[in-house]
């Protein structure tokens, strides 16, 4: 029942901040805030009392579950449940969202009841998302939360640059998802009828389909079928036109939401979904995977240097990482998954940090354009020193969590794919280039104006410390995060082991 | 020869006939316009309350069968046109000139509507159909002083009359090969036989009725008629009269096997694609609310029409409950138009600029209108997203790949416009000229129907299992 509680708290905080408009706007504020913290410490909660022993043979372990009857003609259920990776990422929504609250405080001004309804029913949607096991519901909630993204981005967005309006980098945003969306719809609901006529039960259970024996004809399409909307979400080059916009547009909290935790869904829908239902399709697939991520790091890189707006720098900069989390959800290791999930989690806290503090720049000097920035270290107290921290995390200095990830994903990889981390190496250094580019342009550098402004008060100063710590924390002692997801971690690195041996099995039949 | 028995499977048809009579005679007597109001309601009620006991009857009337469609049918005709009563009341005093003739109207046309879901046999059928089409070309054009409803009322009444010419020559040819005019007698001699005529006269017939429900290559009257007509006369129009004619395409899809011939079926299918492809580009870049809702009502269709190619039971499941869905979220976002248009002022409040910033104005009347088109979209948690799912589900079932991909297509496209005018609605307010609903409209019968209407959306989102239910149950029976 805890998990229909962490889904159901920001929905109903989202209603309530809502109604407390009519209280002045400090209101919504505060319920929006304790609601998110609420998700944190009950996830927190759960972490520390959680028993995280790896599973016995067979059976699959979940640390909480919650089942009931929704749709009975169809075999849908409200299924739930609870496992080392949601965890990991339902604590995280709640930070964030915590921090997306936090980051708005000042930055929103009006309508400040419906912006945080909004906001509070994209998480709602998002902790759905990272506990629902029946696949209509993880549909309903992959699309739901949708809806709010659309409205933050159309109505509290900055306008962009040259013709670029906020309600078209919106419109954009929800078309591409939806869109690609409805094509693992109809995956879901095949696969859902090819289990049919091989058993006459419908079902929409994770557990029921896992082991449904697709004809070879349709399999490889209902993975694509899954594998596209994941990839716009991810997003992998090809589908990634949506992205830089959406960021640009959005105001600081739907960045931070963007870049913290909806991309992460699209890894961890790779992960628990398509990975699992499609093992033989995906190992097939898994050159193409490896190399679409390839294309992302360079690319995202490449395009991230020649940036000139701040926030679609960062927005680049995302495209590059995720590239790292699809080789490494492709390489069949269980210590680059590992990495790969680490690498959400430092992904999260860097990029977070990293569009915080540029709406923190926002906020005084009215503008994202790095080339009317420069020498703004002198300026502002405190902050470039935070960014500087940021920056060198999202380069993937040792010691910070992306480190960590990073290595543990080429390091899994290497084994497999040698070629593959060869080439994905050069994306650390174009890293570097960005990094220190957005510094050098931002911070150092002749001064574009002169006059002190303002430092950071205590809200700011918190967040940044907050993500700062986390970032050293789990860059120094990353065993914590590691321990809760070997569970996850081993049995999806062994599927690609297994699939060979059951392809030559299979062979064996035949012949 | 009539029983006893008849009677009681026709008693709603007749109770509503009944109160057209009475409110006819009412007004004959004395006008008043509230009173006139309630009787329709209530003898449409008493109709809702008829149909258990017409369900249960032992023996079906001549040239009609009470089965489970044909409950299903009348239910739904008789809420929609529940709810426009409810609406049109306040629409309607402003209205200069008589206004109870309107009541008089629509309840010949529920009339008409309730038979044609019921309707077995070709005669009853073509009797039906003009009930309800002949009171709809008054209704339409019922603000006659505003050019644009009486374009549309005399739109309507040509392109109509062509299109019944189109089903009778249709009959006639069928007729003339077969000998039969009854349902089944149709579907065994046909059986036997199809040859070029009995095609041909399918053919026609489909034309007919497609020009009713405005499949594409018939659809060119739609926008025209649903900006012109007053908004009553159009939630009539997008919901009772589609409503019945899809439900009887649906009964002769599954009793007539003309409809398994394999190039009919491409045929439907062809049609589909272009019906909900045509429909959703249309409507792309539309200014005008009324006639954006109107080309969305054809891509609807065309999604429908993915039943009526599939045929068998799960068809008429999904037709059950798509056409559900579609008529709470038609009903509601027809219900906002109505209300910011209540009322009556001349034209009604059609254009976008109208609904600029009516969030900040009217909160509730903009969820309602956002709840109604997140669920035209297809959105989870509205009632249009198990409608999609239905319809998605069946067309993955019967492997029909390419109607699918249209289906797919067609929403993402659909979107476009769909999130142009929800956004619309929380655009802050310019400094112009605008119409709003009545500050108490809330209060009204009108504005609660429509909250429950929107709310009924919301439930068939998130707990559609007694819609379902209640669908399957009588689905088996047909």
């Amino acid at each position: 029942m805890i998990l229909v509680w962490l889904i159901l708290i920001p929905f109903i905080g989202g209603l309530l901040c809502w109604q407390a408009e009519t209280w002045g706007d400090r209101a919504p504020r505060w319920i929006a805030l304790v609601t998110m913290l609420f998700v944190l410490v009950i996830s927190l909660g759960l972490w520390i009392t959680g028993d995280f022993a790896l599973p016995g043979e067979g059976t699959r372990h979940w640390l909480l579950e919650w089942r009931a009857p929704w749709i009975p003609r169809f075999g849908i259920e409200i299924h739930l449940a609870m496992d080392g990776l949601s965890l990991i990422l339902v604590a995280l929504t709640g930070f964030l969202g915590a921090l997306a609250v936090l980051c708005s405080w000042h930055e929103i001004a009006h309508r400040v009841g419906f912006f945080h309804l909004n906001l509070l029913f994209i998480l709602g949607g998002v902790v759905g998302v990272f506990l629902a096991l029946d696949l209509f519901l993880f549909f309903l909630f992959w699309e739901m939360m949708l809806v709010p993204m659309y409205f933050l981005i159309a109505l509290w967005g900055h306008s962009g640059s040259h013709g670029q309006t906020r309600i078209r980098a919106a419109t954009r945003f929800f078309i591409y998802t939806q869109a690609s969306g409805l094509l693992m719809l109809v995956a879901i609901i095949a696969l859902v009828f090819v289990h049919y006529s091989n058993t006459g039960e419908l079902s929409f259970s994770y557990d029921t389909l896992r082991g449904t024996d697709v004809p070879e004809a349709l399999a490889p399409w209902l993975m694509l079928g899954f594998f596209v909307a994941f990839a716009v979400k991810l997003p992998v080059v090809p589908f990634h036109g949506w992205l830089p916009d959406a960021h640009a547009q959005a105001p600081t909290a739907g960045s931070v939401d963007l870049a913290g935790i909806l991309l992460k869904t699209a890894a961890y829908g790779i992960l628990r979904f398509a990975l699992p239902l499609f093992p033989e399709e995906s190992q097939a697939f898994a050159p193409v995977a490896m190399t679409l991520g390839l294309v992302g790091i360079i690319y995202g890189a490449v395009l991230a240097c020649g940036q000139q707006d701040i926030k679609r720098l960062i927005a680049y900069t995302s495209i590059s990482h995720m590239g790292f989390v699809l080789i490494a959800l492709y390489s069949g290791s269980e210590l680059a998954i590992q990495g790969a999930i680490i690498l959400m989690v430092a992904h999260a806290f860097s990029s977070a940090g990293l569009f915080i503090l540029s709406g923190q720049l926002y906020e005084r000097i009215h503008t994202r354009d790095m080339r009317i920035m420069g020498g703004l270290w002198g300026r502002i107290p405190v902050l470039p020193g935070f960014t500087l921290c940021f920056v060198a995390a999202s380069l993937g200095m040792p010691a910070t969590a992306n480190f960590v990830g990073e290595f543990m994903v080429l390091f899994g990889t290497f084994p497999s794919a040698p070629v593959v981390v060869v080439i994905a190496s050069v994306g650390l250094v174009l890293a570097a280039i960005y990094s220190l580019l957005l510094m050098q342009r931002v911070h150092y550098g002749p001064e574009y104006r002169s006059g002190g402004l303002r430092g950071p008060d205590l809200r700011e100063y918190g967040m940044m410390l907050a993500l700062l710590v986390l970032t050293l924390f789990v860059g120094l002692y990353p065993q914590p995060i590691l321990d809760i997801t070997t569970p996850i971690a081993g049995p999806a690195a062994e599927l690609f082991q297994q699939a060979p041996t059951e392809l030559a099995n299979r062979a064996g039949e035949v012949n | 020869m009539l029983t006893l028995e008849n009677l009681v499977a026709l008693l709603p048809l007749i109770v509503v006939g009944t109160t057209a009579v009475v409110v006819m005679l009412g007004i004959a007597w004395q006008r008043h316009h509230a009173l006139t109001a309630i009787v329709s309601g209530v003898g449409l009620l008493i109709g809702l309350a008829c149909l258990p006991i017409a369900s249960g009857a032992l023996s079906a009337p001549p040239l009609m069968t009470m089965d489970g469609l044909a409950v299903m049918g009348s239910v739904m005709v008789l809420l929609c046109a529940l709810v426009t009563v409810a609406l049109s009341h306040h629409y309607l005093t402003g209205y200069i000139g008589p206004r109870e003739e309107f009541y008089l109207l629509l309840l010949c046309a529920v009339t008409g509507a309730l038979g044609l879901v019921a309707s077995d046999h070709l005669a009853s059928l073509f009797i039906s159909l003009e009930l309800l089409s002949m009171p709809l070309y008054g209704m339409l054009a019922y603000s006659f002083r505003a050019e644009r409803s009486l374009e549309a009322g005399i739109k309507y009444l040509v392109l109509s009359a062509a299109a019944t010419a189109f089903l009778l020559f249709g009959m006639a040819l069928i007729y003339a090969r077969t000998g039969r005019l009854d349902l089944a007698g149709l579907a065994a001699g046909l059986a036997a036989s199809p040859d070029t005529w009995t095609l041909a006269g399918a053919v026609l017939m489909l034309v007919g009725l497609g020009f009713k429900l405005s499949i594409v290559p018939f659809h060119t009257w739609t926008p025209d008629v649903y900006q012109g007509g007053p908004a009553p006369a159009t939630i009539f129009l997008a919901t009772v009269s589609k409503l019945a004619v899809f439900i009887l395409l649906v009964r002769l899809a599954i009793t007539a096997p003309i409809f398994d011939s394999e190039w009919l079926h491409t045929l439907v299918t062809l049609l589909a694609l272009i019906t909900m492809l045509g429909g959703n580009l249309l409507a792309l870049f539309q200014p005008n609310l009324k006639r954006l809702l109107g080309y969305s009502s054809i891509a609807h269709f065309g999604y429908l029409l993915v039943a009526v190619v599939v045929g068998g039971t799960l068809a008429v499941e999904t037709t059950g409950v798509y056409l559900i869905t579609y008529l709470v979220t038609t009903l509601a976002a027809f219900g906002v138009v109505t209300q910011v248009s209540s009322p009556f002022h001349g034209e009604d409040a059609a254009g976008l600029h109208h609904y600029r910033g009516l969030f900040w104005r009217r909160p509730w009347l903009a969820a309602v209108m956002t709840v109604s088109f997140l669920s035209l979209a297809g959105i989870p948690l509205t009632a249009g997203f198990i409608g999609k799912f239905y319809v998605i589900a069946l067309g993955v079932a019967d492997s029909q790949w390419w109607l699918v991909g249209g289906i797919v297509a067609g929403s993402a496209i659909g979107l476009f416009y769909y999130l142009r005018v929800m956004v619309t609605l929380y655009l802050p307010e310019p400094g112009m000229r605008r119409r709003d609903a009545t500050n108490d409209w809330g209060s009204r019968v009108g504005g609660l129907t429509l909250l429950v209407v929107a709310v009924l959306i919301l439930v068939i989102g998130v707990y559609p299992a007694p819609v379902i239910e209640w669908v399957v149950e009588l689905s088996g029976a047909a």
